[in-house]
């Protein structure tokens, strides 16, 4: 008699708990959808400078400690670059990938809440061989660092 | 409604390494098809990455992102038996969510 009505408190307190994630899975999806605006400004631009002022930075300051990894010297086939990125500069923000001769140069921008490691890598593609920057905003400043990245094969246009 | 994601997470030290790859064409409206007509660009806008209802990740993305795109990335905390959740947005407003057990 006692251990069911055990199961049956256990049960119930299972679903009250689905209940609330479930709660707090929509309440999540409603903070998404407000953070969902897509800078749509920032990824039409064309130039290192617009997309600066589009991300509402300032010059950004040539940094050592932000290191690219997984990021090939000459890539084979465009459509398919790794890059990797990681900032050991305290407090970073947000990282952002610029492709400079891609016809809008910003790839991705990622923000690091504080906990995330600021470091990730993904795969981005590139029209022709060109310069890789990493823009990183940390304490509201922006810091960059570039890499080189030849590509035999487009991945633009294909 | 696209195909699923495949999610990996693991416990490396004190933090979380998540592995994405998300099923995705990621047409970047630059492409023509055969009789020279423009492709409409369709792409992955935001992904967002969270753990325990707290966000970890958050992106927005352009065009430039490989198709089939791949994220790796890493956060302190979590444990074993947790879940990790990953949902993205595309500029035609499709929008999937996926979850996985940190192991």
């Amino acid at each position: 008699m006692n251990t069911q009505r055990r199961e049956v408190l256990k049960t119930g307190g299972g679903v009250t708990l689905l209940t609330l994630v479930a709660a707090a899975g929509w309440l999540r999806s409603g903070d998404a959808l407000a953070a969902d605006a897509w800078n749509k400004a920032a990824f039409e631009t064309k130039t290192m400078d617009e997309t600066l002022k589009a991300l509402g930075g300032a010059a950004p300051a040539q940094s050592k400690d932000i290191t690219f990894f997984q990021t090939p010297d000459i890539a084979e086939n465009g459509a398919v670059v790794p890059v990797g990125v990681t900032s050991a500069i305290p407090k970073t923000e947000s990282i952002a990938i610029l492709i400079e001769k891609n016809p809008n140069m910003l790839a991705a921008v990622f923000t690091i809440p504080a906990g995330t490691e600021p470091s990730l890598s993904t795969r981005v593609k590139m029209g022709q061989s060109s310069n890789i920057y990493a823009l990183v905003k940390a304490d509201g400043k922006y810091y960059v660092a570039s890499k080189e990245v030849k590509v035999t094969l487009g991945g633009c246009g294909g | 409604m696209a195909d699923p994601m495949r999610i990996r997470a693991n416990v490396v030290g004190d933090s979380t390494e998540v592995k994405v790859l998300m099923n995705h064409e990621m047409e970047t409206g630059q492409r023509k098809d055969a009789q020279g007509n423009a492709i409409p660009a369709w792409f992955i806008q935001n992904v967002t990455a969270t753990y325990n209802g707290k966000t970890v990740l958050a992106a927005e993305w352009g065009p430039a992102v490989a198709k089939n795109p791949f994220l790796s990335f890493k956060f302190k905390g979590g444990a074993k038996g947790d879940k990790v959740q990953i949902t993205w947005t595309d500029n035609r407003g499709d929008k999937r969510t996926d979850e996985a057990v940190i192991a």
